[in-house]
């Protein structure tokens, strides 16, 4: 850590430490969920589909 | 004549910009027998424009301060709350399904539709202006940029209003949803026209901002018309 | 050339081609990702130099700057698609349009509150009525229309046509609001606001903001892919092709 003497330091970003942390900690929140939404979407697509697909090929239907 | 709530579409040689002046004339005919629904949008302006002092103070020096932004701010949203009608009717009883499907251009059909729209609500609006600035002691420099600006600003707003109720002109809950989508492009209107009666009241010349209104007014009347048909095929025929 | 261009939009085209294609890509699309964003992060935070004037606070441009210039790319890129959609009725570009509306609307949102966090120790005051972040807030504003509107039609097809229109007439008006904010902030600026230049950066804080912006450009590109390929498995479910999927998963 070339600009902070100490860990110490570097978490309270001379006085600016809240400003700078809380920042950082909501962008990484909305991002992180940006790239989780579909990849949670599309598991539960995935299992969705294949159960519809199951009951197609149990009651012999071929789709609508 | 024409009878209430037709359109002649029948085999007949189409004449260019004839489907323009039949919805002209038909436009104009419904809403000077429906003289009632003219009457509310200057009504809202008026009692709204009348909460401000009651909701601040009646004090005439803040009230000049305001009267520019008050005075635009509610013949904004005057514009806005009646323009989700301009296709309304028209839609419930199918005659938009007709213009849409004739063979006379829809383009110029919705540009004659804004033009009555414009007519018999934003020119009201205008001219009930200068009574309310009056009320509001808006000094007298301030006068004419505001009548000028509201003229240009109220088509304008007619214009950009019918994008927004062609889009939404077939939902059910559309009123809402048409000023969410309609009121961010108002903005530039709002600025240069609140804008340019502060300024003449200053004492700067507004020939600028007025001269930027009309600009984008005759910017507007190109591609609204243009967009708001678009619209109208997508939400007759998806 | 040209023929090789048509080849490729007509590929392009197709959805399944798309899936396919980008489940590829993707490994190495998230690694630079990954490596751009962390490096550009612990850079930024850790080793780029102090701001003489507003101390350790400049640290959130690493995240403000990026943002904000991917909202606005991505106002762009929904309308692209959105007129790719209409004029050549591609199901594909429709779905990416779809996709970019609530991505570009977060990273406008992350823009705005960042800035309004280092707004605070700067001007002290969380909102100021500057051009910048008005103009933030309206296209803020232009892309919550675009969701509700998508939102509101039952008809698939219907909603994306619809959007389309709306972000097209949007990108056309972005240029005259963001003059006209422009042209209102200059009227009542205030004198003691004054704005630390981009251009005057220091080398050393400007190149991980620099790797902060193609991490931010790859991670944009990641989500709208992502988002993507899920529309696709949606609206292609009925197909063969995508039966052979499930088969796999």
């Amino acid at each position: 850590m070339q600009q902070f003497d100490s860990l110490q330091a570097f978490l309270s970003m001379g006085g600016h430490g809240p400003y700078v942390w809380s920042a950082y900690l909501v962008s990484l929140t909305v991002m992180a969920w940006l790239l989780l939404r579909p990849v949670i979407k599309r598991r539960q697509l995935l299992i969705a589909l294949k159960k519809q697909q199951q009951r197609e090929a149990m009651f012999g239907q071929t789709g609508h | 004549m024409l009878a209430e709530g037709s359109l002649q579409t029948e085999a007949m040689p189409v004449v260019e910009g004839s489907g323009f002046t039949a919805v002209l004339q038909r436009d104009l005919l419904l809403a000077f027998r429906h003289r009632g629904d003219i009457a509310s949008p200057l009504i809202f302006f008026v009692i709204a424009v009348t909460l401000v002092p009651l909701a601040l103070s009646p004090d005439p020096e803040k009230l000049a301060d305001l009267a520019p932004g008050i005075i635009w701010v509610m013949a904004l949203l005057a514009s806005l709350l009646s323009v989700e009608g301009l296709f309304q009717a028209d839609f419930n009883d199918g005659v938009l399904e007709q213009m849409v499907i004739s063979p006379q251009p829809l383009y110029l059909m919705v540009l004659a539709k804004v033009i009555v729209h414009w007519l018999v609500t934003g020119l009201p609006l205008t001219l009930t202006a200068p009574l309310l600035a009056m009320m509001l002691y808006l000094p007298a420099t301030g006068y004419a940029p505001l009548l000028t600006g509201l003229l240009l600003g109220t088509a304008t707003f007619s214009l950009i209003g019918a994008i927004g109720a062609a889009l939404t002109v077939a939902l059910r809950k559309g009123g809402l949803l048409l000023s969410l989508i309609v009121m961010p492009l108002y903005m530039p209107v709002l600025i240069f026209g609140a804008s340019s009666v502060q300024r003449a009241i200053e004492g700067i010349n507004v020939s600028g901002p007025l001269a930027l209104m009309g600009a984008i007014l005759a910017f507007a009347a190109v591609v609204s018309p243009l967009a708001s048909a678009g619209a109208l095929r997508i939400s007759m025929h998806g | 050339m040209w023929t090789l261009f048509k080849q490729w939009f007509h590929k392009m085209g197709s959805p399944r081609w798309f899936y396919y294609a980008t489940g590829r890509w993707l490994p190495w699309l998230g690694l630079v990702t990954l490596v751009c964003l962390v490096t550009g992060l612990i850079w930024g935070l850790a080793f780029a130099p102090e701001d003489a004037k507003q101390g350790n606070s400049f640290r959130i441009i690493y995240i403000h700057v990026p943002a904000s210039m991917l909202a606005m790319a991505g106002y762009y890129v929904m309308a692209v698609a959105g007129a790719i959609g209409l004029i050549w009725k591609m199901k594909l570009a429709d779905m990416v349009m779809k996709s970019a509306a609530p991505i570009g609307a977060a990273l406008t949102a992350i823009g705005l509150f960042t800035g309004a966090i280092w707004g605070k120790p700067t001007w002290g005051a969380y909102w100021v009525w500057d051009a910048r972040i008005t103009s933030m807030l309206i296209l803020l504003f232009l892309y919550l229309g675009v969701m509700a509107l998508q939102y509101s039609y039952r008809s698939q097809d219907m909603a994306n046509k619809a959007s389309a229109i709306l972000a097209l007439v949007g990108t056309v008006n972005i240029p005259i609001i963001y003059k006209s904010v422009d042209w209102w902030f200059t009227l009542h600026q205030p004198a003691t606001i004054k704005f630390t230049e981009a251009s005057s950066m220091h080398p050393d804080m400007f190149r991980p903001l620099l790797l902060m912006i193609v991490g931010f450009y790859a991670f944009y590109t990641l989500v709208l892919i992502l988002n993507t390929r899920v529309e696709i498995i949606q609206r292609e479910r009925r197909t063969r092709w995508v039966g052979e999927l499930m088969g796999e998963a």
